[in-house]
């Protein structure tokens, strides 16, 4: 564990990130009993990369193709009006799409819960799953919405005041989980990321 | 006796001196003045202040008859006394046209009924501005109006046939022709100067051309005829050149320039706001420059208000439907400071001979019983205009006395401040709190 | 993002690749699905203030409102206030009464959108869906997003655009937009049809189509209304079609992959014959499609968000 000058702090590094994943990928299939019917829809920006490797993990042991893909939530976001427009990220939902199957959306950071929200309005204009599960990679609490993740990579009990940021190497060049202060900036791409 | 003595103005910008009028005349200048004033004078403290005759517009809309809604001759000869002038020449496209003496007496009637400065009528060149049918000039010559100035402004004389004879037929009383140089078929439907900035904006162009080919023309014309001809708004670097050759050549053309010509480009156009929209329009830089140098030279004669009072509704639009024209009586002055005085180009003297003297002389209202653009000197007519120099103030169309607020210097820092304006000794204007 | 849509030229690189770049996501969110309307704009009004005619710009804008789920009105100037002469600014305050959050407007009168935005009348967005002879942004969006599709990144690209560019707002939007994109722009007109004072414009120009033909990856045709021949812009149609018409022929000359665009509507047989309209490298129906998504994807950008100033960094 690091600390750098601003008092941010490593809670996971690249390896504790590669065993949650590999554990989650085993308790997704756990719980789907098998990978039949699954689809991995990451949600930008770094749940896209998590849902591939965790794609590749599942493959690896059921030894199957897990298609895989990214849903891009910002048009359905209920706080679109609090700040400037954003950029869209790229939706890309698998050939096969969403219908009667069990679509495992796959986020960083579970938070206020409005992302979620967001997404699974998303998923409706996409088609109708059969089931709809939820991995993220940390869970830091403060939910504003009854939602919860079905597989956690690890929780991370947070204050309000601290940032929660997942470094990934497709992404930022390494694999991490850094808290640190809450800076105006890091609470605005806290936001748009969650 | 009686009268008003002004103490310590610098007249024309020399030496401070003493002014002593009375009865509408000047009755004494420097050192005698004082003892002459008598203690029931009323004194004047101009200590700073540039005294100048009054000044003289040769170029005014006062929109009465027909559009009082935009200014009446009452209020367009208050905003005139505030920027100093004595007389203004009130200019023919009226509703009714200015096209019979008639009309003319109505206007120079209500001019004397409002009493703030002297209206002189313009009459129109032809009947109704059509530019088919001379207008009754000579008739309008002989009225109690006394016209001299004709003008089919707003529209150009373009019929060449026409122009001649009317250049020909003014001779008989010594009028002249003011010509609004724009040949029509080039400024069709034309919205701005042309040049870079109309075509990227997409306004229709006011080719410079336009100007300069009927501003040659009728050059030629009045020395071939013998006769005289002035050129109203000249705002073109072409128009400057053809005027300095045909003075050289000893042809009789005078011309004006307005004072937003001096000062604003049109480059002002690129946000489309209508304030800025007058015709001819707004101008390069280069054509500014070339404006400024020939008024100080002068190659052109005056400056001329071309005040074109505008309802609110004539310019809360969009630019092409909006009207052509901008106020200019009250700011006509601090402009020439600020573009000619303050730069070095013109002193004090050269304005009172640009803003005075000279268009009473063009407008043949120099002499006659109530003459402007006389000298300040004894035994003249008391037409004087006090003005501090040195002030700078903000300009506030709320403030103007005119009825329209059309101005395009809202908010501009200009300087200088009319203080006071005597016509014939009698203040039309001074600065509440001031010393007048 | 600008927080009006007035002038091509308004919009930085970043400004004009982020439109099509979400202009090509809101493509792969609707094209080929059964729901086609996203919530984005729930509660959002957008007005079509038309003061001309365009069934084919109003249509294509009140489309991309309605599939992001905003209210539409569209106030057009048959059979409305406006044809009695109400004043631009009347209908102004009128339609900031109604609550107005984006006016899409198309005035015959060059800087008619400018007036509506600067002079305080209203505070929802404006965008120029065409005013006089100035501009048409989101035209030049969709050309733009269109060539971009075929083309890949446009800077460095060969666009010619020829025809009537003194009175076209396409062409003044166009030279703008790809100018900052990067791409080299030739104009191509007889002199009568080119403005005054196009050596500054960022673009080269041409009197001779043929000349400009061969290097060409798009090229750009102009409407031409055959009545500006009474003012003396060209003798007659017929002539015009010869010098600057784009035929079979001249098609020949364009490289083979070379794109033919049209900002529509056509004069078929004037400034472009129906066997070149209707040739595989048009693309001219599909900038129509294109419309749309572009549309989408300005309106997305300046309603969907705050508009209180400028906007921030986009956060990563």
């Amino acid at each position: 564990m690091s600390r750098d000058l601003s008092g941010a702090r490593e809670v996971l590094d690249g390896d504790d990130v590669a065993r949650a994943l590999t554990r989650i990928a085993h308790e997704v299939v756990e719980r789907n009993k098998g990978a039949a019917d699954l689809v991995l829809l990451g949600i930008p920006k770094r749940g896209v990369p998590l849902a591939y490797r965790l794609a590749e993990r599942i493959s690896a042991v059921e030894g199957t193709e897990v298609p895989v893909g990214a849903l891009d939530v910002t048009m359905y976001r209920d706080d679109l009006r609090l700040r400037p427009a954003r950029a869209l990220e790229r939706t890309d939902i698998p050939n096969g799409g969403v219908d009667d199957r069990i679509v495992v959306l796959v986020d960083d950071v579970l938070f206020s819960g409005r992302t979620i929200r967001a997404a699974l309005t998303a998923l409706e204009d996409v088609g109708r799953p059969r089931a709809v599960r939820l991995v993220v990679l940390v869970d830091r609490g403060h939910r504003q919405l009854p939602i919860r993740a079905d597989h956690v990579g690890k929780n991370i009990p947070t204050s309000l005041a601290e940032s929660v940021k997942v470094r990934l190497a497709e992404i930022d060049g390494h694999d991490g989980v850094v808290l640190g202060r809450s800076a105006p900036e890091a609470e605005a791409e806290r936001e748009a990321t969650p | 006796m009686s009268g008003t003595l002004i103490t310590g103005a610098r007249v024309l910008g020399g030496d401070p001196q003493d002014v002593l009028i009375d009865d509408g005349v000047i009755v004494a200048l420097g050192a005698g003045a004082r003892e002459q004033a008598g203690d029931d004078a009323t004194t004047i403290d101009a200590t700073g202040l540039i005294a100048l005759p009054g000044l003289v517009d040769l170029h005014t809309h006062l929109r009465e008859p027909g559009r009082e809604d935009a200014e009446t001759v009452e209020t367009g000869t208050r905003a005139a006394a505030r920027g100093g002038f004595t007389a203004v020449h009130a200019m023919a496209n009226t509703d009714p046209v200015a096209d019979t003496a008639g009309v003319v007496e109505q206007v120079w009637r209500l001019g004397r009924e409002a009493g703030h400065a002297d209206v002189r009528p313009v009459g129109a060149v032809t009947i109704g501005l059509k530019g088919e049918r001379l207008a009754e000039l000579g008739a309008m010559a002989e009225s109690a109006a006394g016209v001299r100035v004709f003008s089919d402004d707003g529209v150009c004389v373009h019929d060449a046939m026409l122009m001649r004879r009317a250049l020909e037929y003014v001779k008989a009383f010594d009028g002249v022709i003011a010509q609004h140089a724009q040949e029509p078929r080039l400024t069709e439907g034309a919205q701005m100067n042309e040049g870079e900035l109309s075509g990227r904006l997409g306004l229709r162009g006011w080719p410079s051309v336009a100007e300069e080919a009927i501003v040659a023309r009728d050059v030629l014309l009045a020395a071939h005829v013998g006769s005289r001809v002035h050129i109203c708004h000249l705002s073109t670097k072409g128009s400057v050149e053809i005027v300095r050759l045909a003075k050289e050549r000893g042809l009789p053309v005078t011309a004006e320039v307005t004072p937003h010509h001096l000062l604003l480009t049109d480059e002002l156009v690129a946000g489309y706001d209508p304030r800025y929209k007058v015709n001819p329009p707004l101008r390069s830089a280069a054509d500014v420059a070339a404006l400024r140098e020939a008024l100080a030279d002068g190659t052109i004669d005056i400056v001329a208000t071309d005040h074109a009072p505008h309802p609110v509704e004539a310019k809360d639009c969009e630019w092409d439907a909006a009207a052509f024209g901008m106020l200019g009586l009250e700011t006509a002055l601090s402009v020439v400071q600020h573009t000619m005085v303050d730069t070095g180009l013109l002193d004090w003297a050269g304005v009172a001979d640009r803003m005075s003297f000279a268009p009473a002389r063009i407008g043949r209202c120099d002499t006659g019983d109530q003459p402007h653009g006389r000298p300040v000197a004894v035994g003249e007519p008391a037409n004087l205009t006090l003005v501090d120099a040195s002030t700078t103030t903000t300009v506030d169309p709320s403030a103007s006395a005119s009825l329209s607020r059309n101005t395009p210097y809202e908010g501009m820092k200009l300087p200088g401040t009319v203080v006071a304006t005597f016509l014939r000794g009698r203040p039309t204007h001074h600065t509440t709190g001031g010393t007048a | 993002m600008i927080r009006h849509l007035l002038s091509a030229g308004d919009l930085s690189l970043d400004d004009a690749t982020l439109v099509l770049d979400t202009a090509d996501e809101m493509a792969r969110l609707t094209e080929g699905r059964a729901v086609k309307k996203l919530p984005t704009l729930r509660g959002r009004t957008v007005v079509n203030l038309f003061f001309e005619d365009s069934t084919r710009t109003r249509t294509s804008f009140e489309l991309a409102a309605k599939r992001l789920s905003a209210d539409v009105v569209n106030f057009s100037a048959k059979g409305s206030s406006l044809s009695k002469g109400e004043s631009l600014k009347d209908t102004a305050l009128t339609l900031e009464a109604m609550g107005a959050d984006g006016v899409v407007v198309r005035h015959s009168a060059s800087g008619a959108p400018y007036r509506l935005a600067t002079s305080g009348w209203i505070n929802a967005c404006v965008v120029n869906a065409g005013d006089g002879t100035h501009e048409h942004p989101t035209q030049a969006l969709l050309d733009a997003f269109t060539m971009r599709r075929h083309l890949g990144d446009l800077a460095g690209k060969q666009i010619v655009i020829v025809g009537d560019v003194l009175h076209s707002r396409v062409a003044r939007s166009n030279v703008l937009l790809l100018a900052t994109l990067g791409a080299e722009v030739t104009l191509v007109a007889p002199p009568t049809l080119l403005p005054n004072g196009i050596e500054h414009w960022p673009c080269a120009t041409s009197y001779d189509l043929d000349d400009a033909l061969s290097g060409a990856d798009a090229v750009m045709m102009l409407r031409v209304q055959s009545e500006r021949m009474n003012a003396a812009f060209f003798p007659s149609a017929r002539e015009y079609s010869r010098r600057y018409g784009l035929d079979a022929r001249r098609q020949a000359l364009m490289p083979p992959e070379a794109l033919v665009l049209h900002p529509g509507p056509m004069n078929r047989g004037m400034e472009i014959t129906a066997e070149v309209a209707d040739s595989a490298r048009s693309v001219i129906v599909e900038q129509v499609t294109n419309g749309v998504y572009v549309r989408m994807a300005v309106l997305y950008l300046m309603l969907a968000g705050t508009n209180t100033g400028p906007t921030p960094e986009e956060a990563a």
